[in-house]
């Protein structure tokens, strides 16, 4: 996995409660048996109309905003499972998603793919987007190390929480699956003490 | 100390807690379906890592299914591919495959219970969010992303933070005609679809407790829908009674032996949850949803509320509905029974006992399908087959069809839905479609009728 480092971006509002994974990457998409090429169909029927154009309300279509930072409404990432949903955010070149609520699937998935979930209050989140839609050049700065993100020519600033241990994943480019091999012999022994 | 159930069964399986993080937690059955697993396979393929306990997976075909000619080739290239690379993988690494043609195939949260593969006390995992269905046996159960399932293949363990604990009760008797599916999406409804984030819920009182494993599937399926990860009921004669005999549970002195552990799998009097919420069986009424979120819930009776909220309103916009309007009346034209909340025996036969001796309406396009071939067998054997065809329903065969807007069955653009399944995302059934949750009855009533009616009329 590739490590996280410190990111500085504009960033994209999309202020829509409830956001789920059907939207970030509908089922007709997933019958893919890799994990690429998801971006193109990244928000599909938002993007796009029914016939195949271009929805130019959708803010992802509007020029002015752009970046790899996605600063959604509250409780995204909810319902399916799919992991879909954060490979085709990254996919499309989000690094980092900004909400006041993660649901818990959608929140590890990201993590396992180096995708950053930056959980804020919903006053801090009110605020950005406050501030990306009057100037959408508005550079945000994540820094995963002091767990802090803050708005560059201001002093706004708020930290977030995130698991030592996926810090320490994020930051090192490691993953579960590096760390629960290296136990198979507590697992061995775990097994003969259940059997 | 006081343990609650979930507590007992989590503990059970900690391997090791990592200091400062999270804990390794050991899972017992790991079920796989055609979607999530090709990366997960991959994934072990490239650092050259063998599945670790082959013997407690099982694997199954059901997402990606059409449900009707299963005999034939599937049409769609990719389906197909997706589906080959299942039995491929499996065949590969020496797994479990209930395929196609199979006569243990179906909708992998209906199949592990109906042949004894989920049992009280485990933890199981799957790629899909409804896995929280097994909590109904007092198991920790819940969806997983593919990294994780690669992890589970890898190591047979997970690297988990233990979430925090919240109970549910609902005590007093449900009235007539409202059913496992009116109570989850009721509470859901008063709950919100982020109430249970980072929550295991654990459901108890009068109404679980006389409730038969089927509804209580039904309940714990849809736990996901609030947020929370699963849900679970403890293990009780019921329970005991649903496991016994079939495939894959103990046998003899075996079983017995498993009864008296089972019987432990009860939350210690005085143990804490760290949220609690009741409600009173006879505030419940039969349910339907009129937005785009599960949360959006409503008694069947009753109107549409009032909100200026802009995500509220561009639900309402997408269904074509008003604030303050009552969808009694509204004319449907397409009716879906089935899906992993919805397609056991108990669905059906509650279905077919309202169907029976009616016709299905002229504009409704009916659609009856079963979670899993054994259901579909019990559906011929029980005369239940007869009642939908003569009734003008379309049975299909098994595979979680018009669900997800995935394999070939769905609802076309702009036209409403009632379904039994669990979700009404937008374009959740279709690119398009408009999706109104309901149980078996409801759908039922609506198929006959062509139109949503006040159910309530008629059973009192």
């Amino acid at each position: 996995m590739e490590k996280f480092i410190t990111l500085n971006s504009k960033a994209v509002p999309l202020p829509i409660e409830n956001i789920d994974t059907d939207q970030i990457i509908p089922a007709r998409f997933l019958k893919a048996t890799d994990k690429i090429g998801f971006g193109n169909n990244l928000f599909k029927d938002w993007r796009f109309k029914k016939d195949g154009t271009i929805n130019d309300s959708f803010v992802l279509n509007h020029k002015k905003f752009k970046g790899a930072i996605l600063i959604a409404g509250n409780n995204f990432g909810c319902g399916s499972s799919r992991e879909h949903a954060a490979w085709a955010l990254k996919d499309y070149g989000f690094k980092v998603v900004v909400s006041s609520y993660f649901a818990d699937i959608f929140k590890g998935n990201a993590l396992n793919n180096g995708l950053l979930p930056v959980q804020i209050s919903p006053e801090f989140l009110k605020l950005l987007l406050e501030i990306i839609h009057i100037n959408p050049e508005t550079e945000i700065t994540v820094d995963i190390e002091k767990q802090l993100i803050s708005i560059n020519g201001s002093t706004a600033i708020e930290s977030f929480e995130i698991d030592s241990y996926k810090k320490y994943c994020l930051m090192n480019g490691y993953d579960d699956i590096d760390f629960l091999i290296n136990k198979k012999e507590r697992i061995e022994a775990f097994e003969k003490k259940l059997a | 100390m006081k343990k609650t159930l979930f507590d007992k069964v989590w503990d059970n399986h900690v391997v090791e807690t990592v200091k400062n993080g999270p804990q390794i937690l050991y899972i017992d059955k790991h079920l796989i379906h055609e979607v999530t697993s090709p990366q997960a396979f991959a994934e072990l393929g490239q650092r050259n890592i063998p599945v670790f306990r082959p013997d407690q997976i099982v694997a199954t075909a059901d997402h990606n299914v059409p449900t009707q000619h299963q005999h034939l080739p599937i049409k769609d290239a990719l389906s197909k591919n997706q589906v080959e690379m299942l039995t491929n993988n499996c065949k590969k690494h020496g797994i479990t495959l209930y395929g196609l043609g199979h006569e243990n195939q179906g909708i992998v949260h209906v199949i592990a219970p109906e042949l004894g593969i989920t049992q009280p006390g485990m933890t199981i995992v799957c790629g899909d969010s409804h896995t929280s269905t097994h909590g109904a046996f007092g198991s920790i159960a819940f969806g997983i992303g593919t990294s994780q399932v690669a992890q589970v293949f890898a190591s047979q363990c997970l690297l988990l933070s233990k979430p925090k604990s919240m109970r549910i009760t609902v005590n007093g008797t449900l009235k007539n005609g409202v059913l496992a599916k009116d109570v989850i999406l009721y509470i859901i409804s008063k709950l919100g679809t982020n109430s249970g984030t980072g929550y295991f819920v654990e459901y108890a009182g009068d109404v679980f407790e006389s409730m038969s494993m089927e509804g209580r599937m039904t309940v714990c399926n849809m736990s996901i829908e609030m947020g929370a990860r699963g849900g679970m009921i403890a293990p009780d004669e019921i329970t005991f009674e649903y496991v016994k005999d079939r495939e894959f549970a103990p046998k003899g002195n075996d079983f017995e032996e498993k009864i008296a552990y089972w019987k432990t799998l009860t939350t210690d009097e005085g143990a804490k949850f760290d949220k609690e919420y009741y409600f009173n069986a006879e505030e419940i009424e039969p349910m339907i949803t009129y937005g785009t979120n599960p949360g959006m819930g409503i008694k069947i009776n009753e109107t549409i509320p009032q909100s200026n909220d802009a995500s509220f309103e561009k639900s309402l916009k997408y269904m074509g509905f008003n604030k303050g309007e009552s969808l009694v009346g509204k004319q449907i034209n397409y009716v879906f029974i089935g899906s992993c909340t919805n397609s056991r025996i108990e669905d059906f036969r509650i279905a077919a006992n309202y169907i029976k001796g009616k016709k299905k309406a002229v504009n409704v396009n009916a659609l009856i399908v079963p979670g899993s071939q054994r259901v579909a067998k019990q559906i011929e054997a029980e005369g239940l087959k007869n009642i939908f065809e003569t009734a003008g329903f379309e049975l299909r065969q098994p595979g979680c069809s018009a669900c997800l807007g995935m394999n070939e069955d769905k609802i076309p653009s702009g036209e409403y839905c009632v379904s039994t399944s669990n979700r009404n995302f937008e374009g959740r059934q279709g690119q398009g479609a408009r999706t109104i949750l309901a149980s078996p009855l409801i759908a039922a009533a609506t198929a006959v009728e062509g139109k949503l009616i006040d159910i309530t009329t008629q059973l009192n």
